[in-house]
């Protein structure tokens, strides 16, 4: 605040003492945070710690119980969204708000529409604006596209670009990167010093340390509702943030220690995979993973790991290809055959395929189960015996619910995963299948994962760890397959292989590489 | 003052605890039925202002006269309070319950069942061939058994084809059940008209099942048949099924998240057509214990609202059996009244007919409202993806 009050110019916005009660708990616990122009500003904190809750205050979803909100030095109101809006805050969230089947000039102008006349939408003049917008910032967007068809990242854009358009001069992102690649991330950083350099202020939330660091000119950490402290990325260290946002230390890299690896547990032999498109996006995949060992996918996303995964658990159909289990053909059997034959799988998307939001926790423990004893006694479900195991498992996983009868959808992510954990990991497994095991989860809830995936592997388990995240992979795998267009490329010691190696063959395949060099040779 | 307070303290904690308690079940139980309620009450108030408006078409009545809408409701209740009323609420109520029993395990699926017309009349069709085949030998312990039976059969058939059609082709049921209504329609006119027509008739007309021992008896009062109370051992059956057995897990886990249920190894497909089947066999109830009970004869044009009105009922008991119970029983008591109604306060029974549109009408746009609401409000509270699935099954059930 010192440079801004020697300048004499007020912070652009000023959030003083704000407290929102929710019944049972302070959702925030008088709250400062000021925000300068041309900034960017991380608020760091865990899953359910108050950030999206100060935010909607900001935006005027939520009313705080006390505070007063000050932009450039004068006290405002904020009655809803659209008063936000007209203030110049602006707020990207988590889940777009895009319709597909319009352009993107369309989705930009919705709302603030460009009339040529009464009746109609000036398409010309809307298109010429906002790519004269896009061009600006360099969003490298065609104003013509259809969002449908534009990735993830670039639908991101689109949302960034509604709120410049309508002259944003604080912007909120919540959780940006969760939706996005490695580089679609970096993409996004440099958009945002862009746009701060031109002297809008940016809240960036987050519980990616090291994103926080990346990116932000100052971090204000939250923890159950409170402001911790407050840091600048080059006078602290992941440690030191991560022991703020969770109040203990915490190991950010797990001691895996030494795998003992068995027998061969899975092989799979030319294994040939369509996606949903019936193209053939793995057309030969071959491995093996033994017992005790945990075998890293590294990737970007979109090279044939989902349909790998989905072969693997019984949730998708080979074209060809065989794959044993403990020297038994495995293959084509259904989910369930594979279920009861010792493979566990944790879905990369546990909201859609993992969990039934809206059923209490422990219908959700027993999704794969419900059927057989103890929980079912033919068609008749034991309800006694669900509600018992339920709250073993509550209590062995660390589940923080009043109880396990709620709504799994009142869970935080965290707390959500580890629902799936509890459920996929409660057994003696021969194969665990897991696909971004830790997506989107605050520091504590990994460190807990992480720790009990090698506790399984420890168990004897052979473990199949995809992520899209190559740091994880690095960081977890005992040996690291690269998957590059569908085919394993290289298969790399866990210990010796280095991230830039990885990152490459990722990015080339190697393969193309070394036929390259030999047409050089040659 | 000090001790006083600590002690006055620990015991409004105590206090506090069970106040929570009790007003958490009291919650519990309000927040599911508060809509419906909300939706009955408002319907209530704008029949009233309808009758008011009108009120002036009633003989001795000037216009905009809200006593003759007070004296209506009052017809009304008067006519469902008699003994007689009691036993004709139950008598309406049970196709209602049967087939609203049908379309809310379709919703709990995740399936709009609107093929309860045609169901509903193949149940008839069903009874009615049973009854004009072998009760002409047979005693009435044998033939309203099977024709029961026969009628369940037909009406899960008419139910198996749309869901057939939807775990092989993905063709939407909401299509395909309108379109086999009135293919069903039509085969109920050819069935009534041809094989089951009286010969030497002089009009096409099925026999009388009075005459074919398979009229239901009569237990209560003047037509209180026993279908009355198939309908009701039918809810506890139904919430037996569905929260009780691994099937009817299996039926709302595929109807709240396929994707999860197929994760968890459920042949969603199977139960797609599974489920299809116990709702066709609903209405086909509906349909043969309303022959066999009420109507006992039918002649080719023969048809009904049920299928229809059964969909109000799942929606205002929002799919939970004794929801369905309880909404079958008010949209029962509605039609019993209505005949006093009529001679009493002179205004015409179809007054039933337009309360229940408005009930669907206000129950339809608060699921809207939630549904608009949940997606503009809660940020980040759930997956993109699932919001408009979830509402979809939600909303509806």
């Amino acid at each position: 605040m010192t440079e801004d009050a020697a300048s004499g110019r007020p912070p652009a916005l000023e959030m003083r003492g704000i407290t929102k009660r929710y019944p049972g708990v302070v959702a925030n616990d008088h709250i400062d945070l000021d925000l300068r122009s041309g900034e960017i500003h991380a608020l760091l904190g865990e899953n359910g710690a108050g950030k999206t809750t100060l935010m909607n205050v900001l935006y005027g979803l939520a009313r705080p119980d006390e505070g007063n909100i000050l932009m450039d030095g004068q006290e405002i109101a904020i009655a809803g969204p659209s008063d936000a809006i007209a203030r110049g805050i602006s707020m990207v969230h988590q889940h777009f708000m895009l319709v597909p089947v319009l352009s993107v000039a369309e989705n930009v102008i919705l709302g603030a529409e460009t009339m040529s006349n009464r009746l109609f939408v000036d398409h010309r003049e809307a298109s010429k604006r906002v790519g004269a917008l896009a061009d600006r910032f360099g969003f490298n967007l065609d104003p013509h596209a259809k969002v449908g068809s534009l990735s993830v990242g670039q639908q991101q854009r689109v949302e960034i670009l509604k709120a410049l358009y309508r002259e944003a001069r604080i912007l909120v992102l919540d959780e940006p990167t969760a939706v996005l690649t490695p580089h679609e991330t970096d993409e996004i950083f440099a958009l945002l010093r862009r746009l701060a350099a031109d002297g809008r202020s940016i809240v960036f939330i987050s519980h990616k340390l090291y994103e926080v660091l990346a990116v932000a000119d100052r971090i204000t950490v939250i923890r159950r509702g409170r402001v911790i402290g407050e840091r600048r990325p080059g006078e602290t260290t992941e440690a030191e943030l991560a022991e703020l946002m969770v109040g203990r230390e915490v190991e950010l890299t797990v001691n895996r220690g030494e795998s003992h690896a068995g027998e061969t547990v899975l092989r799979v032999e030319g294994l040939r995979i369509a996606d949903d498109r019936r193209q053939e996006v793995v057309p030969d995949a071959s491995f093996e993973i033994r017992a005790g060992e945990i075998l890293g996918v590294a990737g970007v996303a979109g090279n044939g790991q989902d349909e790998l995964v989905q072969a693997l658990v019984g949730l998708r159909r080979a074209l060809g290809g065989k794959v044993t289990l403990m020297g038994r053909d495995v293959t084509g059997l259904s989910a369930r055959r594979l279920n009861e034959a010792g493979v566990g799988y944790v879905p990369g998307d546990r909201q859609r395929f993992g969990l039934i939001l809206a059923f209490p926790i422990y219908d959700n423990l027993v999704l794969t189960s419900y059927y057989r004893p103890p929980f079912a006694h033919g068609l008749i479900r034991d309800d006694a015996a669900i509600l018992a195991s339920a709250a073993r498992q509550v209590e062995r996983f660390d589940i923080r619910t009043p109880s396990a009868g709620v709504s799994t959808s009142t869970l935080s992510g965290g707390n959500q995963q580890k629902v799936v954990v509890a459920r996929e990991f409660d057994r003696p497994l021969k194969l665990l299948v897991l696909d971004q095991p830790t997506r989107g989860l605050d520091v504590g809830s990994v460190e807990f994962i992480h720790r009990q995936i090698v506790a399984k592997r420890d168990a004897g388990t052979a473990v199949l760890l995809v992520s899209a995240e190559l740091d994880e992979v690095m960081e977890m795998a005992d040996r690291i397959a690269v998957m590059y267009r569908g085919r394993i490329v290289a298969v790399l010691d866990g210990r010796t292989a280095e991230k830039g190696e990885v990152g490459l063959l990722m990015a080339t395949g190697g393969r193309e590489q070394a036929a390259t060099d030999k047409e050089a040779l040659a | 003052m000090s001790g006083l307070r600590v002690v006055s303290g620990r015991t409004r904690r105590v206090l506090g605890k069970a106040r929570t308690t009790i007003a958490r079940s009291v919650v519990a139980v309000a927040r599911p039925i508060a809509e419906p309620l909300v939706a009955i009450i408002l319907a209530l108030v704008v029949g009233a202002v309808g009758i008011a408006l009108l009120s002036g078409l009633v003989p001795g009545h000037s216009a905009f006269d809200f006593g003759l809408s007070v004296q209506a409701y009052l017809a009304l209740l008067e006519g469902v309070a008699s003994p007689n009323g009691i036993t004709s609420t139950l008598v309406y109520a049970t196709p209602l319950i049967l087939a609203g029993l049908g379309v809310a395990l379709g919703f709990k699926a995740g399936l709009f069942n609107i093929g309860g017309r045609g169901q509903f009349l193949m149940g008839a069709v069903g009874a009615m061939a049973v009854a004009s085949t072998i009760g002409t030998t047979q005693s009435s312990y044998i033939t309203i058994p099977l024709a029961l039976l026969a009628g369940a059969a037909f009406g899960a058939a008419a139910g198996f084809i749309p869901g057939l059609l939807k775990a092989t082709s993905g063709a939407h049921e909401v299509v395909t059940t309108i379109m086999l209504n009135y293919i069903l329609v039509f085969v109920t006119y050819w069935a009534i008209s041809g094989p089951l027509s009286l010969p030497n008739a002089p009009q096409p007309i099925t026999v009388d099942v009075m005459t074919r021992n398979a009229a239901l008896p009569i237990i209560l009062g003047r037509d209180g048949h026993i279908g009355i109370l198939l309908a009701l051992v039918a809810v506890p059956l139904v919430w037996f099924l569905l929260y009780r057995t691994t099937l009817g897990f299996e039926i709302r886990s595929a109807g709240a998240n396929p994707d999860a249920a197929r994760y968890g190894g459920m042949k969603t497909n199977r139960l797609i057509v599974l489920t299809m089947s116990l709702a066709g066999m609903m209405s086909g109830l509906a349909g043969s214990t309303t022959l066999l009970g009420v109507v006992h004869q039918m002649a080719p044009g023969y048809d009904t609202t049920v299928g229809f009105d059964a969909i109000t009922v799942a929606l205002l008991g929002r799919s939970h059996p004794v929801g369905v119970l309880f909404a079958g029983l008010l949209l029962g008591a509605m039609r019993a009244g209505s005949q006093t109604m009529q001679i009493q306060a002179g205004v015409p029974p179809e007054l039933v007919d337009a309360l229940q549109a408005i009930i669907l009408v206000f129950l339809v746009v608060n699921t809207l409202r939630r549904w608009l609401g949940r997606r503009a409000g809660a940020p980040g509270s759930m997956s993109s993806t699932g919001v408009a699935e979830r509402a979809g099954a939600e909303g509806i059930a």
